[in-house]
This record gives structure tokens, sequence and C-alpha cells, in this order.
């Protein structure tokens, strides 16, 4: 509680006590009792009545101030000073809990948001000096000791370490870093001193962007906001004129009926026309998911995308890099007559003369080095293979055509990736199989969607029919479009926009970099591995920072309890309010009632708005 | 351009919505919004005006509530 709070609770105490004072201290005669309570009335809500006249006189007349002068006044003309000042008292608490709670809720978003880092050590001539990150300019040398936060994008020079990049990913295992190695301000240094050259200036770096992201995230509202927001407008004059008439109209059409029983009652509505528990609430709710999530590393660009998702029926996936890992390796190796090790050794010379992203992968898994004194008469047979001599062997390595075309039998496997198929002097040795993986939580990430109500789950890729279809088969995929250009990914995503229901929506899941306007033209664009790649934390509306398919059930999971817990808060509030209006009109509730009724709303719907910030999955 | 500022004392949801209504709406504004819960006011405006919008952004605040103090972040 801070100084201000404490003030206003002394406020209310001393009040408190007046009224007390007032109701039990019997004189006989009246005016030092009323003496007392204008007293308590002063002191409580001297300043509600105060900032009620400013704002009349600056034109404005519809406030919550305003309505609760006028209620609380309004009562005590009619005698009822008891219930004015409770009011006024009620009506004060449950401001003080509202800035409590509001406190309380920014400082855990802070402590979730606390990791700006507050210096950085540049190594100037052997003399580390302490300077804000802000200072620090590109190709700057910094030091970073065990248990500081890594202040800006560096490359590791020196040093090697444990990396705590659970600020960013919500990935609790530390990451090893050594020399070469990127690093990404806002993890933390755990274990060693590491001396790196700075890569990008504080403003581009991973966590001012991250920060900002949050920050801004509120800039685009969701509906039920924008409902708030309108609600808002109307709710207040509507109530206000119903209990003006409420007030007048009784008591002039039907004889025998009493003005102040009728004011009495117009005096219960105006204490309930505050939307405050509304205009709270439901912020607060969204803001706490957009921490909560952002907690588990899945940053929300703005509230109308928890709808959005909570909606998702098509989701719509990119293969390499997505649903795969995106590299390509030697997945097996098939030897029918000499070892697995002697083949690979044969081949990665033969492949040695080719520059082929295959002969890559198969240099990169032999990982030794090529003695090129044993190779002679290399020949590359481009779109084929290759075709070398190797320590006297002629090698034939390549695909199926090459080998038909050597007129060579080989096993014809249907595989999920690219096959080199290997001769040996002309006789048929093995082959070996090179594929890109399949991302170990994939498989869990669409069983979870299916779960999660998805009604489709379809993959876009550029990749060869046979591979993709078979990708799509094992993950369990609804549909797979496959040899896509660029542009036919977004003429295909344009087709499947029409397939979705009205409320329905579509998410597009890429790896950013080359799906940028798929990711733009989806309704929701959600990008992998956000750490480390621009593009994608542009594009994107939702972005998973870590590498994990397996996170985008859980952001729909969230997005629908989110969304859930801001409709329980509207329907709770507006149900509420409407039920005390009815009771007061029929003469049931009092003016206790009925301030109870709504300070008690506004504290159970902010209650319930904390539930965002701690959502389990 | 894009200026950023804390509303201290900020401490009511409907003030925060109809600050940022009435900042949004001055002119050369291109975007204004108030974040309630870190309690940032971002103006994006030309440079030109930017004193200006500042010096009218912060009558409006006076106007809706009394109290909030906005201070250049």
């Amino acid at each position: 509680m801070n100084n201000n709070m404490k003030k206003r609770l002394i406020r209310i105490i001393t009040g408190a006590i007046l009224l007390v004072a007032a109701l039990l201290i019997d004189t006989g005669q009246e005016w030092p009792n009323i003496v007392l309570f204008l007293t308590s009335y002063i002191i409580v809500g001297g300043d509600i009545v105060l900032r009620a006249v400013r704002n009349i006189t600056k034109g404005k007349v519809f406030d919550e101030n305003f309505l609760m002068a006028l209620a609380t006044i309004g009562a005590m003309i009619i005698s009822e000073y008891a219930e004015g000042i409770a009011v006024m008292l009620l009506y004060q608490i449950g401001e003080l809990f509202q800035s409590y709670a509001v406190d309380k809720s920014r400082r855990s978003i802070a402590d979730l948001m606390d990791i700006r880092p507050d210096y950085a050590n540049i190594k100037k001539d052997d003399e580390i000096i302490s300077v804000s990150p802000e200072e620090v300019k590109v190709s700057d040398i910094i030091v970073i000791k065990p248990g500081e936060s890594i202040p800006l994008d560096a490359r590791v020079l020196q040093g090697t370490s444990m990396v705590d990049t659970s600020a960013l990913t919500g990935e609790s295992l530390p990451r090893d870093v050594g020399p070469g190695d990127e690093i990404l301000s806002g993890c933390i240094n755990i274990s060693g001193l590491i001396t790196a050259e700075v890569t990008k200036e504080y403003e581009e770096s991973t966590v001012s962007k991250i920060l900002d992201l949050v920050e801004n995230a509120s800039s685009k509202k969701s509906q039920s906001e924008q409902f708030i927001t309108k609600f808002a407008r109307y709710y207040t004059p509507v109530v206000v004129i119903l209990a003006v008439l409420l007030a007048v109209l009784p008591p002039l059409i039907v004889k025998g009926e009493e003005f102040s029983e009728w004011t009495y009652r117009a005096l219960s509505f105006l204490v309930v026309s505050c939307p405050c528990a509304l205009v709270i609430s439901i912020p607060l709710t969204f803001f706490s998911g957009i921490g909560g999530a952002s907690k588990k590393g899945i940053l929300i660009k703005g509230s109308n995308y928890f709808e959005a998702l909570a909606n998702t029926e098509i989701m719509v996936f990119d293969k390499t890099g997505t649903l795969t890992k995106g590299v390509f390796e030697v997945q097996e190796i098939y030897s029918t007559s000499i070892s697995k090790e002697e083949l690979i050794e044969l081949v990665a010379h033969a492949e040695s003369i080719s520059g082929h992203p295959i002969s890559k992968s198969i240099l990169k898994a032999y990982g030794k080095e090529i003695d090129q004194s044993i190779i002679s008469e290399a020949y590359e047979n481009a779109g084929h293979g290759v075709e070398v001599v190797v320590n006297g062997k002629k090698i034939i390595a390549g695909n199926a055509k090459l080998m038909k075309l050597r007129e060579i039998d080989y096993i014809d496997k249907k595989q999920t990736g690219t096959v080199v198929h290997v001769a040996i002097d002309g006789i048929y040795s093995g082959y070996i199989l090179i594929a890109d993986e399949i991302r170990k939580d994939s498989h869990e990430a669409i069983k979870n969607l299916k779960a999660a109500n998805i009604k489709q789950t379809i993959m876009l890729t550029g990749d060869k029919r046979s591979v993709g279809e078979k990708i799509a088969e094992e993950l369990g995929l609804d549909k797979v479009y496959t040899e896509l250009l660029p542009k036919d990914k977004v003429d295909r995503l344009e087709e499947l926009l029409t397939q979705t229901s009205h409320k329905g929506k579509l998410a597009y899941v890429g790896d950013g970099i080359n799906d940028a306007p798929v990711l733009a033209r989806a309704d929701v664009g959600i990008a992998m591995g956000g750490l480390g790649s621009d593009a994608a934390v542009e594009a994107a509306d939702v972005v998973i920072m870590t590498d994990e398919p397996a996170k985008i059930p859980v952001a729909i999971r969230l997005s629908k309890k989110i969304i859930g817990i801001a409709n329980q808060n509207i329907i709770f509030a507006i149900g509420v309010k409407i039920l005390i209006l009815i009771l007061s009109a029929l003469g049931i509730t009092n003016l206790w009632m009925a301030i109870f009724g709504d300070v008690g709303v506004t504290f159970l719907a902010v209650l319930n708005s904390f539930r965002a910030l701690k959502i389990k999955y | 351009m894009k200026k950023r500022f804390k509303l201290e004392g900020l401490d009511c949801a409907n003030c925060a919505s109809k600050i940022e209504a009435a900042v949004s709406k001055l002119t050369g504004v291109k975007e204004a919004t108030v974040n309630f819960m870190t309690q940032k006011l971002i103006i994006e405006a030309d440079d030109d005006n930017m004193s200006a919008i500042i010096n009218e952004a912060q009558k409006i605040i006076g106007r809706i509530e009394p109290g909030t103090k906005i201070v250049q972040a």
C-alpha cells in the first residue's frame, strides 16, 4: 500500500468511527448528531463532491463522482444521513480496493517484465567501465559476469557459460554458450565470465523489442474491450435518466405515492450507475493474460488475438522449419556388403567434389578430413549425382535416375527424404537417406490442436509431393498442399480463408523468414522461434519464442480461458447490476444493498481477472 | 516520431480510455495509446507538431484525471 492509499484508509476509518458515534450518541437533541454526520460525510466523501463540482464547471456531468455525490446528498436531504454516509463509505472502500488491486497487478506484471538490463560493462583498454546499455555501440566489447543479465545482443569472443533464457522463452533448461555463439539480451549469464562483441544496439536488441511488444500489446483492442467502451458510454446516461423518471413519474401518476419513497428508490439507481466493474476488470483480464502468456514464451501482440485464437477453426502450417527442424541430416545408412562406416567414407569422398546441399549433409555426417589424394576421375552428373574413383574403386552415388542410367538394380524405398543410392564398381551397395527431421513435439502439437476443437489442420509446403504427403500422414494432418511457390501459398491461403465459418478464424504458423506475406494475410499469423529472427517478430501477431509447435495448442487453450474469464466478468457484472436496478425499482432492496452489490461485483470481477495471470496448462 | 510518457497517478481505467480517445483526436496525432497497466502514454505524431501536442495532451489529462502527472519516459 502506498502513502496515498494509507491516507485514504485513515479517512475511511475516521469517517466510520464518527458515523458510529453519531448513531450511538443520544443527547436528547438532534443537532449534535447532525454535526457528527456532516463531519463524517465531509471526511469520507468531501473529495468526491469537490471533484463533481469541478467537473460540472468543465461541462462534464455524467461521471461517477457526480452520481455518487448526487445519490448521497439526495439521501441526506431526505434525512437518511446514515445511509448517505454508508454509501459513500462503501464506495470509497471499493475504490481503495480497486487501487490496491491495480497496484498489485501492476507490480506482478512489472516483475514479469523485469528483464530490462540496468547497465553494461564495456571493456576499453583493459579497463572495465559500467555504462547504461543505451550508450553501447555495435562492435563494442562487453564483459558479462556470472549472475548478470546480458544487456545487448552480442557474439561471444571468450569464455564459456550456461545461459538462462527463461525470461524470453519460458524454457527452464539453461543453454551452453561458447566462443562464436550468439547471446541474446534479456537472458541471464549463470556460470562463467563471458567477453562478447556487441552485434546490435540496445534499441534493436531482443530485450527492448520484447518489452516494446508487451507494452504496446494493449493498443489492439479486443471486441469485448470495444464493447465495454461503448457500453459505458450509454449505460450511465440511460441509468440516470431512468432514475429521474423513477423519482418523478410514479408519484405524479399514481395517487398516494410519496415523493420521498420514490426518490429513495431512484437513488439506488444512481449508486449502480457506474460501469466500474466492467471498465476495470476486462482490460485487467487481457493484460494479465498477455503477461501470463509471455512468461510461457508466447508473445501475443494484442488482446484482439486472444479472440481470434480462441475462434480458430483452421490451422495452417508451413513445413520446413515449423513442423520439421529445417536442417537436412543423414537419417539412415543402409549397406548391403561393407560396413556403414566404410560406405559413408567412400561416399563422402566421392561427394566432396560437389557443392550440392545433399553432399554437404553427407560430409557433415562423415565428420572427418577428406583425403584428396585418393580421389581421381571425378565427374559430376548435374541433377543426378557423382561418379568418382576413390581408392581405386569406382563409386556411383546419386538418385534413382542415375541408377537407371547406369543400369544398376537398386532398392526402391518410399522415403520422406532424399535417397542417395550407392554403387561400388557397378554393384549396388546400399543407400544413404537424407531428410529433414520432424520436430519431436509436432505430433503432440497436432494431437492437442485436435483436442482443442481445431476442425482442420493443413500443411503448405514447397517440398516434393512424396515428402509432403509422407510427413502429413505421419503427423495426422487433414490436408497437405505440396510443391507450392511462395506466391501459391498466398493463393491457397485465400482459398482456405473462404472455408472458415462466419466467426471462425484461420491461423497460419510459419518460421517467419519467407512466410511474411502469408503470415500477414492470415487472421492470426503465428511465428515460430522468434528469438533472433526479426522478420518473424515483425510480421506475426503471435510469436512463439521457442522452436516448439506444442506451444500453439497451449496458446489456444490459454486464449479460450482468457475469453472465458472476460465473458464471465461481463455477464456477471451486467447481470448483477440489472438485478439491483429491478430490485431497487420495486423497492425491495435499499441503498445499502445496492452499493454493496456494486462494490462487491467490482471486487469479484477484479479477483476473477487475476486468474488470467496464473492460468495453468 | 514516437514519444512515450509515464502517467503517474493514473488510477482509473475509464479515464485511461477517455484520455486515449481525446489525445488521438488532436490534430497531427497519428496514433495515441494509453496503457493503463503500465501507465504509459505513447504518442505518434509529426515532429513539427510534437511540442504543441504534448502541451494539449497535458491539458487533457489534467481535465480528465486531476492529479495525474505526465512525465517524459
